[in-house]
């Protein structure tokens, strides 16, 4: 499968037409590809044929025989030889067609004027250009209750359902949550739910969105608009490095809905419904508009462009600066971050890993990440893919919906090492190497592997010490290709924009004095500091030395690490310069906040974790909120040390002239694992992830959304089970010296040394409350 | 109801039967019906833990065939078959009198639980019009006043011998459970064949 | 005048028949010996030969159904007995089964012999308490006794009510624990059948059939019957008769000789419309008495041989209120996987409903009719071509009585007249 296979082609007529098409293709595609639209509902190319709706019949003869009634065309893979007759040239197909859109009236309640897929309705369309004027029903129709919650996020019409199994399909094939299914026969047939389970799948929108007429509608835009009143915009998703194409739909400057957009390389024609349904936070959180300055009685007050401009620049002028910026910086945000360090600061001492994280993660990004080309491509052709650290459906649900497709499609074989089964794991039904918290290392060096393989390395690795390190390892060792995943959109792109204190724009190792002529070259400077700069916590550290003095942070929560009380306290006492789109733990401890656009505002680039571009621009106009860079160039300006970035293609085309380091990289000191605490009865190792939906910044405002959160519970084996005498449901307490949680218990597959538990869901904020996410020891009992 | 730890080896005794697991679930929802009576929550649940499916598809199958009761059904469930050639031949009638007799309608049940009532399709047994079922064993050759008399008889608690069926008419219950393939040692009671079944046998003795 | 040769039905008359003690007694589980000895292309080649059809209505051959299995394949191969008799009219199996439930068994261990099944699975309707408890106390004394077990593993599955499981893709999909609805083909079950396998499903009768074809050989079996529908089959008379029952005949008897043999039409009244095979096949009258009921011969005259269950309905049966109440069926038992079977027929009943109670224009017979051509051949499977069968051919030779509906403003005949009891009320 490595080299491109032949396509073998095959021509037939279609209306008179000639056309050749590949092997396999559907005859409904073939006539696409003439520009015939033949009418359908059923059809959906990336769900398996299933020939219900019999929308799509034409008349088809093979060879010069004809099939004796007409056949779907939806169905039926061409053949050469193949004279097809569509409506345009069959009256048996053009009846046929008109009789199957009477028939799918009959007990459809023709409400469109209420409907919200109404003006994009396919169904409305076809009965426009394939339905009569007139119907001839004259009796009674189906009638069921209206709409009805299948989740607090979807709402079912089943008047309004043509049964064309396209959303159950899709949840069953593409999502593998078979939580909706077609219930009960005949013209009673309706799609539904178990009662007692809702349609809680990360993947519910897709349906909503395939849903060919207004039978499935989302909660959160049922009643909001008409289509003609929307702006669409085409985006990139902002939530997670998967890299989702979309499209953003707003009405007078406001977002009313967003929609997967169609990405073959990339999501296909999916997305999660993080990314669909969690968009309210930009109007939702109180934004700031307006720059605030600490007065001299250390209180914040608004002021003006140029006095917030002139404060942020004396603070920084006059202090040893350090730059923090999140993972969620676009690249030509995060370009302007590192440019910004290293031109207006003079150092450094950058980090976008604000976050959990470790020198081990820097070195492995440097060695192995930066520049690297694996790609979802390298998903659908591997013969074993290994999870290390990483819970796709979670952490990169378009990775996860990949894999999937290559497990039902060709079996593919998936490798979980972890500490605990997940859900996503089971669906792949993929191998788990139950390992404890912090032995990971040891259990993938341990797997077999070949230069066909893919190992999919998730963020947390940097958790584990020496994990990183295995996995260069066995790559070097097996020639398995490495992917690295993190969790946020920018991540990837502020590595590769040198966002990090190792290295500079493309790669170029901040140690490499040929690397730093580059930069030097292009950003008309005479020199760069030549010391690797600090990383995120050894910045924090230099706070409280007093070595460094100002720090310039941008999109970083500080509960996102272990060490949140030291980080809170170095914001208290160094002068910090925020950038911000809403009050935070940051901007209140700030010297100046500097508004900023959120996403939607402003154009843009993430590179998802292939390192594959999702240009953007903005959706909503007029907002007046700047970019980060935009800002970073204006306070760059008022230093005197100007980094010439005023706009967002300014900074693209700078990167793009940059190009990439082809010189050496700088390579990974192998780590040793950590040894294995050894416990008492109550005791156990912590471990945990992030769920897909929890309480991240960007949910917030998004209550339909959170309310198919999947239940936040404390996950212990049945032999830890035992020993504490606590069954399902019964409440376990977690504690640390820094404080406790007490959530219901729930017994399944997961190292008998390890607990489980979310680790930023509602009850459960482990690095807030605990202090500690994983491989740290603590107290387990039952409450 | 709780199912017990019996009832979970007679589940995967059934599933055992099968190369593929998920062919059990039609089995196992007779079964459920021969514990609960009807197709609950619980056994819902239950089905899909021991084949490991979603309760969604366990519901996609159990709504789609007509012997499995999403609601209680009588200790005897009766079936008029109103399909063309029976409700013509007296099939209407009799459904339309037992109705009134019972005071029921269709797909409902009697207060005291003992009779529900349900017009049923074609059961193979044209040669025998009209045909009433009760908990699926055959009462051949009905009238309105021999169906009368028979749910009669289930009221009072002792119906007649089906036609041809075992010497005793069970209960719904019982009925499940050898739907679900449980033998209830009755195979060899009653007629091995009515008369119309031997006719053409007979006539052909006769030289025909 | 064509007699009567009970072959299934031989010794039915036994009172034990349906033991293995009885079976064996009459020279059961001899003809399985015989072709486990022989090779399983020889087996098939021999039900080639004699030129067994399918008795469940399609009436494809068996043995070339059996020849599409690929031999040598490496994978599993299952055989499925579609049992799940529900036909409107089809009531053959069901007493077959009753009471001989080994002749079927000793079929499957035949027929999974000639397609190398290790695998047999009999696919009952669920709505027939006695004949579940005797096709399994059946295979359970066919493993003690050792036909059974030895190679060949025999399951019988029982259904829930669904009239569509008898579509031989949709059974599949039940008996793998699916909804019953039909699947798309190709893939073929010879090709991808039960779990995706090699897969033959035959009707009861045929495999039935298949034990006495290779104890007495093929040219005996294709001694009788007519040029291109070999053999002997059950005819199921019911209805409007003076005696309904069984009737084991060689393929090409007319329902002329069926009724003189068995006593006729029910004294003091005519024949008014029948079914040759089920609700499905298109009706005939009085003047289909004289064709020939084979394959070829109820097909030239319009119909389908079906399941030969002939269904008699004098002139006291209003015709409309009996294609409405089929019609009703079919819309009970529709899928709802497609658009024409499961709107259409919702549809139908409710014009011939208003029909049926003199509601309605002659302009609504051409609306039926027009109707019926956008189901036919449009839906997904045959059920929806079955539901319009009756409706046309009705409408075809009883125009008139539709029409006599509408013009008087209700139905013209007295239900009480059609029942077999006295003083049956409406």
């Amino acid at each position: 499968m490595t080299t491109m296979q032949e396509v073998e082609m095959i021509s037939l007529v279609i209306d008179g037409f000639e056309v050749s098409v590949p092997k396999g293709t559907l005859v409904i595609r073939a006539a696409e590809k003439l520009g015939i639209q033949i009418p359908r509902f059923c059809d959906h190319p990336l769900l398996d044929p299933v020939g219900a709706c019999r929308q799509c019949l034409v008349d088809i003869e093979i060879n010069g025989r004809a099939f004796p009634k007409p056949q779907a065309s939806c169905t039926i893979p061409v053949e050469p030889g193949m004279i097809v007759k569509t409506q345009l040239t069959s009256a048996v197909a053009e009846k046929a067609q008109r009789g199957v859109m009477e028939l799918l009236l009959v007990n459809h309640p023709l409400d469109c004027p209420v409907c919200d897929k109404g003006g994009e309705c396919p169904l409305q369309n076809q009965a426009m250009s394939t339905g009569q004027g007139e119907t001839r029903f004259e009796g009674v129709k189906r009638t069921f209750q209206k709409p009805i919650n299948i989740s607090s996020q979807v709402l079912l019409d089943r008047e309004r359902c043509v049964l064309c199994a396209r959303c159950t399909r899709f949840s069953e094939q593409i999502a593998s949550d078979p939580f909706i299914t077609l219930n009960e026969r005949g013209a009673l047939q309706q799609v539904g739910i178990y009662e007692n389970q809702p349609f809680e799948s990360y993947f519910s929108g897709n349906a909503v969105q395939i849903c060919p007429v207004g039978a499935l509608t989302g909660a959160s835009y049922r009643f909001r608009a008409r289509p003609f009143d929307l702006v669409s915009t085409p985006s990139a998703c902002e939530h997670c490095a998967s890299g989702c194409d979309m499209r953003t739909d707003v009405r007078r400057g406001k977002t009313l809905r967003r929609l997967a957009g169609d990405d073959a390389s990339v999501n296909e024609e999916w997305n999660c419904d993080k990314g669909r349904w969690a968009f309210k936070y930009v109007t939702a959180l109180d934004r700031l508009t307006t720059p605030m300055v600490r007065n001299s009685d250390g209180v914040l007050v608004e002021a003006s462009w140029p006095e917030a401009l002139a404060a942020a620049a004396a603070g920084l002028s006059t202090n040893k600066s350090a730059v923090l910026v999140g993972g969620r910086a676009t690249y030509e945000d995060a370009y302007g971050y590192s440019k910004f360090a290293r031109i207006a600061l003079g150092t450094n001492d950058i980090d976008f890993r604000a976050r959990l994280s470790s020198d081990e993660e820097r070195d492995f990004l440097a060695a192995h990440v930066v520049g690297s080309t694996s790609t979802y491509r390298d998903i659908d052709i591997a013969d074993q893919v290994v999870l290390v650290a990483f819970e796709p459906e979670e952490e990169s649900p378009i990775v996860f919906l990949r894999l999937n497709k290559a497990f039902r499609k060709r079996a593919l074989k998936v490798t979980a090492i972890a500490t605990k089964l997940s859900i996503g794991v089971e669906k792949l039904k993929g191998e788990f190497v139950k390992v404890a918290p912090g032995a990971e290392a040891s259990a993938l060096s341990s797997q077999t592997l070949t230069n066909k393989s893919l190992i999919l390395v998730g963020e947390r690795a940097s958790e584990s010490a020496g994990l990183l390190s295995a996995v260069a390892a066995l790559a070097q060792s097996s020639g398995a290709k490495i992917a690295w995943i993190p969790r946020r959109a920018g991540e990837r792109g502020a590595l590769e924009a040198g966002a990090i204190g190792n290295l500079l724009p493309g790669g170029r190792p901040v140690s490499d004095a040929a690397a730093r002529v580059d930069i030097a070259a292009v950003w008309s400077t005479q020199s760069l500091p030549t010391d690797n700069g600090k990383n995120a916590n050894e910045i924090i550290a230099a706070v409280h030395s007093g070595a460094i003095g100002a720090l310039v942070v941008g999109g970083v929560d500080p509960l996102d690490n272990e060490a949140s009380t030291q980080m809170l306290a170095a914001l208290d006492k160094a002068f910090v310069v925020s950038l911000e789109i809403a009050p935070s733990a940051v901007t209140a401890r700030a010297n100046v906040i500097l508004p900023v656009a959120a996403v939607t505002e402003k154009s843009g680039s993430f590179l998802n974790w292939e390192g594959r571009p999702r240009k953007f621009d903005a959706a909503v106009a007029d907002t007046h909120n700047r970019s980060d860079l935009r800002i970073l160039s204006m306070i760059a300006d008022e230093m005197g040390r100007t980094i010439s970035l005023a706009t967002v293609t300014a900074a693209a085309k700078e990167i793009a002239s940059l190009g990439r380091w082809d010189g050496v990289k700088s390579s990974l000191n192998k780590v040793s694992v950590a040894t294995t605490p050894s416990l008492s009865p109550n005791e156990a190792i912590i471990t945990s992830w992030r769920r897909l939906l929890d309480l991240g910044t960007l949910q917030a405002g998004e209550e339909n959304l959170a309310a198919t959160s999947r239940r936040t519970v404390a996950v212990i084996s049945s032999k830890r089970a035992d020993t504490l005498g606590v069954k399902d449901g019964d409440r376990l307490t977690i504690s640390t010296q820094l404080g406790s949680i007490t959530l219901p218990a729930l017994v399944e597959e997961i190292h008998d040394d390890a607990v489980w538990a979310p680790r930023n869901s509602r009850g459960s904020e482990l690095l807030s409350q605990l202090g500690v996410a994983h491989g740290a020891v603590v107290k387990v009992a039952k409450a | 109801m709780a199912f017990s730890e019996e009832d979970f080896q007679v589940m995967d005794s059934i599933i055992k039967r099968y190369p593929r697991s998920r062919s059990a679930i039609m089995p196992l929802l007779h079964y459920v019906q021969s514990k609960a009576g009807y197709i609950t929550n619980e056994g819902i649940e239950v089905i899909a833990k021991v084949l490991q499916l979603e309760a969604a598809e366990v519901t996609a199958v159990s709504t789609f065939y007509t012997q499995y009761k999403p609601t209680p059904v009588g200790e005897y469930h009766v079936g008029v078959c109103t399909n063309t050639l029976c409700a013509v031949m007296g099939g209407d009638a009799i459904f339309n009198s037992l109705k009134d007799h019972l005071g029921i309608g269709n797909d409902e049940v009697t207060v005291d639980g003992k009779v529900s009532l349900e017009h049923i399709e074609c059961n193979a047994a044209c040669d025998y019009a009209p045909v009433v079922m009760a908990n699926w064993e055959f009462y051949d050759n009905q009238t309105v006043q021999s169906a009368k008399d028979l749910v009669d008889a289930m009221r009072a608690g002792n119906p007649p011998a089906p036609t041809r069926g075992p010497n005793t008419l069970g209960t719904w219950k019982e009925a499940s459970a050898v739907l679900a393939g449980i033998n209830d040692g009755k195979a060899n009671e009653g007629l091995q064949a009515g008369t119309p079944t031997l006719l053409g046998l007979k006539l052909s003795k006769e030289g025909k | 005048m064509t007699k009567l040769v009970p072959v299934l039905s031989a010794h039915w008359d036994e009172k034990d028949s349906f033991t293995i003690e009885a079976y064996t007694r009459n020279g059961g589980y001899k003809a399985s010996k015989k072709a486990l000895a022989m090779d399983p292309d020889a087996v098939i080649q021999l039900v080639k030969d004699s030129g067994l059809r399918g008795r469940g209505g399609a009436g494809f051959p068996t043995g070339m159904k059996w020849g599409f299995i690929p031999q040598g394949d490496n994978k599993d191969h299952y055989l499925v007995v579609n049992a799940d008799e529900s036909e409107p009219g089809t009531c053959k199996d069901t007493p077959l089964l009753l009471a001989n439930p080994h002749v079927l068994i000793e079929g499957c261990i035949i027929a999974s012999h000639a397609i190398r099944a290790k695998h047999a699975f009999i696919y009952i309707r669920g709505e027939v308490t006695h004949v579940v408890r005797r096709l399994n106390q059946a295979i359970e004394d066919a493993y003690k006794a050792g036909h059974l077990g030895n190679g060949i593993e025999l399951v019988l599955h029982v259904g829930a009510g669904a009239y569509i499981c008898g579509e031989e893709t949709a059974l599949l999909d039940s008996l793998e624990g699916f909804r019953g609805q039909p699947r798309l083909r190709p893939p073929f079950p010879a090709i991808a059948g039960l779990y995706a396998r090699p897969t033959v499903v035959n009707n009861v009768e045929s495999i039935a059939s298949v034990p006495a074809i290779i104890e007495n050989g093929a040219e005996w079996y294709q001694a009788m019957g007519t040029e291109k529908s070999k053999g002997t089959t059950l005819y199921s008379l019911s209805g409007h008769v003076n005696n309904p029952g069984q009737f084991e005949a060689p393929l090409g008897i007319t329902l002329r000789e069926i009724l003189d043999l068995s006593g006729g039409i029910r004294n003091g009244h005519s024949l008014k419309f029948w079914t040759p095979g089920g609700s499905s096949t298109p009706l005939f009258t009085a003047e289909h008495l004289d064709v020939p009921l084979d394959y070829e011969g109820v097909s030239a005259a319009g119909s389908m041989l079906g399941t030969k269950a002939l269904q008699i309905f004098d002139e006291t049966t209003c015709v409309v209120r009996a294609v409405l109440r089929w019609t009703e069926f079919y819309k009970h038992e529709s899928c709802g996987k497609c658009t024409p079977c499961r709107e259409g027929t919702w549809w139908l009943v409710q014009i011939l409903r208003d029909l049926e109670n003199g509601k309605g224009t002659e302009a609504d017979l051409a609306k039926l009719l027009d109707l019926c051509d956008n189901i036919m051949g449009r839906s997904f499977c045959a059920l929806g071509d079955g539901a319009t069968s009756p409706i046309t051919s009705s409408i075809k030779y009883f125009r008139e009585e539709y029409i006599a509906h509408l013009t008087l403003g209700a139905c013209p005949f007295d239900p009480v007249a059609s029942t077999l009891f006295e003083g049956a009320s409406k």
